[in-house]
């Protein structure tokens, strides 16, 4: 069993205290490029909300001392302004509303496009620590080192319970879910140690399931890359890709899916990111949750014009197994079935 | 239906008039109604949801119910709505040996229904159409398939409990026509106790095609 | 001056109570039965407060502390917060106010607390065999397939209680449609039964959906085959989606009682019609509405679509606006009134203001880009602590002031009410307003330890909640006293308009002595000084 570099039950008894924006403290670091944004409104909607408490608070105060029960003044009834005072009151707040609706989504929107060429890191979670795996085949558990400055795509999936994936400096939160891939993108922009937390209930050490992201600029990232902190290679084969294809070989799957014969099966040579047609009539984008699907209950979704044959590999793919495909599957496009049974019949 | 036909009958105590305690009563009922539709509808949603994505395991297991037992049963539910509606026409028109023949008439019918559904059931149990460990496929798509069982078996079992309670109000109705001196003081009841029938009737008009029809080109 | 033949003294035998079929016992029943709960869901919340005066926690194994959080939150909000208003004072007040001898269905509403006693007993029992520890959301897989606590029993206490908020709803619908004294048009009608109303067609049209979703969860978990369970087939946010749909239109059944209430006293403490009656009864109707629409706004980070949360915070933001409008009518009731500041006053306007923070910071949680950072965090448990107990329970304390001469025929002193009103603001205050910013620093719920940097806020927390804790324990023990030694009760010591104060102290058992008939607007305020 190689080392992994585990992660002590309570990861913040052993890492420094993280320093605070200097808002009195009452913000946490700005570490992500979408952290200003969020605090941006959030400080926005503070003021407006402690405007509007104040507002209040002092109208009501001077009403109850201006008209105490007793007090000598002009309590004749305002006619007529009442139509108008509530058709503004009303739509006021909801122009206002409005406004923050769309500042809030559009927001929210961005933290839901994954920029182009973001580097990819699968994320395990499990009862009760995170499991890391970089493209190049590097794993680590409880902690996670990525460059500064370059955007980084999650794709998240449980081995249990619904977890969350949580780095309150990037202002960032996803669930993360059994059977199913989830996403969420960052970019770093401030070198340091951020707290990661498990933020949806998962059981009895949930308040343990937390750890650290580790910034490091471009140099220092790479210089870690090659050595690691905790490093372990997968299987002897060194990266993902490769891994994949000897996954795809050793369950057969290339006897139906090889590029010689689609009569059985579809091709899979640049499936990942392209349109898909069902038999149902529907049709999707390809992404990780697709094929993951595919292998695991492939009778769901069915291609136009294929029969419901493929058997289910349910049981006997391990996520890892699963990420490995899933990424050998994405780099079809530069790696072509074809030219991989051309060199498999050249060895034999 | 106001005082031509429930005239003379004395309202309960909080009630001014047996006009107001029969709107109260019908109102309630309805309410509940409009609980019952929620409640079913939860279930009748994840139906739906899990119909769209596993139509195959569905189409298969659904296959494998009895169509004819369920049909017939569907047959017998309309007809013991018809009976309960003239049930509530024999009480609007006084005729008290009308209204207790066809009181026991739905009666028939639904404790007929719901045997009928337990022979069905024994039926089921003895094709191994069971949850659990027992369920007797497997591979594929045999996940699906005991996902629609269970959906099968809770809709029709929380359908035969409200059915359930049906022929015991309808019995109840029976008892105090027998008893009765003054029909009039039936009439709300009676009316009220038929809306549930109805709808009871109604959601089995609902389960019946998803559950039995489901995917079949014939029955 | 004590009748001699009053509700509460007309039988004095134990079966008179248990086979009641007056509405006024029947909120006493529950008066005592929900107040017990209170108690023992504050306990929790006392034994969590202390466990995390310390960052590695510790008073209590991790275990014992998640099954006190779930415990705190399932008493609390079935058991506590939704019977609260509506079985207690909308069981006595709703036909007084209206004019009636009973609600339409007096036995069924006998029914309704026997049904509460019920599920009670099923959640106390699963509480003493060891408790739940899934958190009140009882989320799926962990619930169905992962979790060794009593899920079953404590689901099956809560699915059987609904049906008493079904019930009850169902009861409260068609007497106010059905009952109203001659003259009383539904525009002249108490704000009072408007909330009732609107509450009551939430009560009936969410809660079947909890109850079949508790079922199918139950199913799940005995039989192990999937509809939530994605391992079994099944999707976990099935689960939340149908859970919420109930759960949110659930939080309006929690305080829109509580509005009616408040706008009770305010109108009578400012001896003043309130401001926009049509505007303020309308509004719950609004609320009651678009609250059905806007559940998914707990899910922004499940995995659900994005655009399905564009369009849930949309809504949000919508049902954010009629509450506003309450918040501004209320304000300007006061307005050339002529205030007296009594306990039930001091509650009220305690409830306007932290239900104005509370309501504020909701829309911290509706803006979309923001809850990503702040869902699941002591930001979130801080804004609905700030509705549920600064608003809802001010609410409800007030509303006991202000009914208490007329429930019982009794005085309770008045100095001790304000000091226990002002007690219970400060310390409300100190316990969740430290809690906002932890959750903006990162704080998880549902931890039972947590990072040192955070322990200076858990530290107030705590101290505010032992000042909030005898703010409840002063009104339980002066309210009980002034039973035995207050002072009689006239019918209508406040000056207070409603048909419920033209009736005795403590009101006889059929309510009025002749019907009454209604021909002025609600709140004649404008007689009287």
């Amino acid at each position: 069993m190689e080392k992994l570099g585990f992660r002590s039950i309570k990861p913040w008894k052993n890492s420094p205290m993280i320093s605070n924006s200097s808002l009195l403290a009452l913000l946490p670091t700005q570490a992500s490029t979408l952290a200003s944004d969020v605090d941006l409104i959030t400080i926005a909607l503070v003021l407006l909300c402690g405007a509007v408490t104040f507002g209040l608070m002092s109208a009501i105060a001077f009403f109850v001392v201006r008209y105490r029960e007793g007090s000598v003044v002009d309590r004749s009834p305002v006619r007529g302004v009442e139509l108008k005072l509530e058709i503004f009151w009303s739509t006021v707040p909801l122009l206002i509303f409005i406004c923050l609706f769309v500042w809030g989504a559009e927001r929210y929107l961005e933290m839901h496009s994954v920029p182009a060429g973001a580097s990819e890191i699968y994320v395990t979670a499990k009862q009760w620590m995170w499991k890391f795996q970089h493209a190049n085949g590097t794993q680590e558990l409880g902690e996670l080192h990525v460059p500064l400055g370059r955007p980084i795509k999650l794709v998240m999936i449980s081995q249990d319970v619904i977890h969350s994936f949580y780095v309150p400096a990037f202002r960032m939160k996803q669930d993360v879910l059994p059977d199913r891939y989830t996403y969420t993108w960052f970019q770093a922009t401030k070198p340091g140690k951020y707290r990661l937390f498990c933020t949806q209930f998962c059981g009895t050490e949930h308040a343990a399931m937390g750890g650290d992201i580790i910034v490091l600029p471009e140099a220092e990232f790479q210089q870690w890359a090659s050595i690691g902190v905790s490093q372990v290679s997968l299987r002897g084969s060194g990266d993902y890709v490769k891994q994949g294809q000897t996954v795809f070989e050793r369950h057969g799957c290339i006897s139906c899916h090889g590029s010689d014969s689609v009569v059985r099966a579809p091709s899979l040579n640049g499936l990942y990111g392209s349109r898909v047609f069902l038999d149902n009539g529907d049709s999707l984008v390809a992404d990780e949750n697709y094929i993951r699907e595919s292998v695991l209950e492939p009778e769901v979704k069915i291609v136009k014009g294929y029969e419901n044959i493929m058997p289910s590999f349910r049981g006997q793919i391990s996520e890892e197994e699963m990420v490995s495909l899933v990424e050998y599957l994405k780099y079809s496009k530069t790696m072509s079935i074809k030219s991989m049974e051309k060199e498999r019949g050249g060895r034999e | 239906m106001g005082s031509p036909l429930n005239a003379g009958v004395q309202p309960q105590e909080q009630f001014k008039s047996i006009e107001q305690q029969h709107e109260a009563a019908t109102q309630g009922m309805w309410i509940f109604l409009a609980t019952e539709i929620l409640f079913f509808g939860g279930i009748f949603l994840a139906y739906f949801i899990y119909r769209r994505s596993y139509s195959i395991g569905f189409e298969r297991m659904s296959e494998m119910l009895d169509s004819f037992l369920g049909t017939l049963n569907t047959a017998i539910l309309l007809t013991s709505s018809l009976t309960m509606a003239l049930s509530v026409r024999a009480v609007q028109l006084e005729k008290k040996g009308s209204l207790i023949l066809f009181l026991v008439l739905t009666l028939i019918f639904g404790v007929a229904f719901l045997t009928i559904k337990g022979f069905e059931y024994s039926e089921d149990f003895k094709n191994k159409l069971v949850l659990g460990p027992s369920f007797p496929f497997h591979g594929l798509e045999a996940v699906h398939m005991e996902m629609f069982l269970l959906i099968y078996y809770v809709m029709t079992l929380i359908h035969a409990v409200h059915l359930l309670v049906g022929i015991c109000l309808v019995s109840l109705m029976v008892v105090k026509t027998v008893r009765s001196r003054c029909l009039p003081a039936l009439y709300s009841p009676i009316e009220v106790i038929g809306l549930y029938w109805h709808f009871v009737d109604v959601v089995w008009l609902f389960l019946y095609p998803l559950l039995y029809l489901a995917g079949r080109p014939h029955i | 001056m004590r009748s001699s033949h009053d509700y509460l003294n007309s039988d004095v035998t134990i079966r008179s109570w248990l086979c009641t079929r007056d509405h006024k016992r029947i909120a006493l029943l529950y008066l005592i039965s929900i107040t017990l709960f209170f108690f023992i869901g504050g306990a929790a919340a006392a034994i969590i407060r202390l466990n995390l005066m310390t960052p590695s926690g510790g008073l209590v194994s991790a275990e014992t502390y998640n099954r006190l959080f779930t415990m705190h939150g399932v008493i609390m909000v079935w058991f506590f917060l939704i019977p609260s208003i509506p079985t207690v004072l909308g069981n006595f007040l709703v036909p007084l106010m209206i004019g009636a001898k009973d609600l339409a269905f007096p036995r069924l509403n006998l029914l309704s607390w026997y049904i509460y006693i019920l599920g009670g007993s099923f959640t106390f029992a699963a509480i003493v065999a060891g408790g739940v520890d899934t958190g009140w959301t009882f989320y799926t897989p962990y619930s169905t397939a992962f979790s060794s606590s009593f899920v079953l029993l404590t689901a099956a206490g809560v699915f059987i209680t609904g049906f008493s908020s079904i019930l009850t709803g169902l009861n409260f619908i068609v007497t106010i449609h059905r009952m109203r004294a001659p003259g009383l048009t539904w525009f002249r009608l108490p704000i009072f039964i408007w909330s009732m109303w609107a509450t009551s067609v939430i009560m009936v049209l969410a809660t079947p959906v909890l109850a079949i979703t508790l079922l199918l969860m139950a199913v799940e978990r005995v039989f192990k085959v999937g509809i939530f369970d994605p391992a079994l087939g099944g999707d976990p946010l099935l689960f939340q989606h149908l859970f919420w749909f109930y759960s949110h239109p659930a939080v309006y059944i929690m305080i829109l009682p509580g509005m009616g209430v408040v706008s009770e006293i305010i109108c009578c403490f400012a001896r003043k019609r309130i401001f926009g009656y049509a505007f303020v009864a309308l509004s719950s109707v609004a609320i009651a509405v678009i609250g059905f629409f806007v559940w998914g706004h707990h899910m922004f980070v499940s995995g659900q679509s994005a655009y399905a949360g564009v369009v849930f915070s949309f809504l949000s933001f919508l049902v954010s606006v009629p509450s506003a409008i309450k918040v501004f009518n209320w304000t300007a009731t006061l307005y050339k009134g002529n205030i007296q500041l009594r306990t039930p006053m001091v509650y009220a306007l305690g409830f306007i203001g932290l239900f104005t923070v509370g309501g504020l910071t909701g829309l911290f949680l509706a803006v979309l880009a923001v809850d990503v950072h702040v869902h699941d965090t002591y930001f979130v448990i801080a804004h609905f602590h700030f509705i549920m107990v600064g608003g809802m329970v001010s609410a409800y304390l007030g509303g006991i002031h202000f009914w208490w001469p007329k429930i019982t025929g009794k005085i309770y002193p008045e100095k001790w009410g304000i000091a226990a009103a002002l007690l219970l603001f400060f310390g409300f205050n100190l316990t969740f307003f430290p809690q906002f910013i932890l959750g903006y620093l990162g704080m998880p719920r549902r931890y039972h330890s947590y990072p040192p940097e955070f322990q200076i806020y858990h530290v107030m927390s705590t101290l505010g909640s032992s000042i909030l804790g005898l703010g409840y324990l002063l009104p339980f023990s002066y309210l009980l006293w002034s039973l035995r030694f207050g002072k009689d009760a006239g019918p209508n010591d406040w000056n207070a308009s409603g048909l419920e104060w033209k009736t005795s102290s403590p009101p006889p058992p059929h309510n009025f002595e002749s019907t009454p008939l209604v021909t002025q607007e609600a709140y004649d305020y404008g007689k009287s000084s």
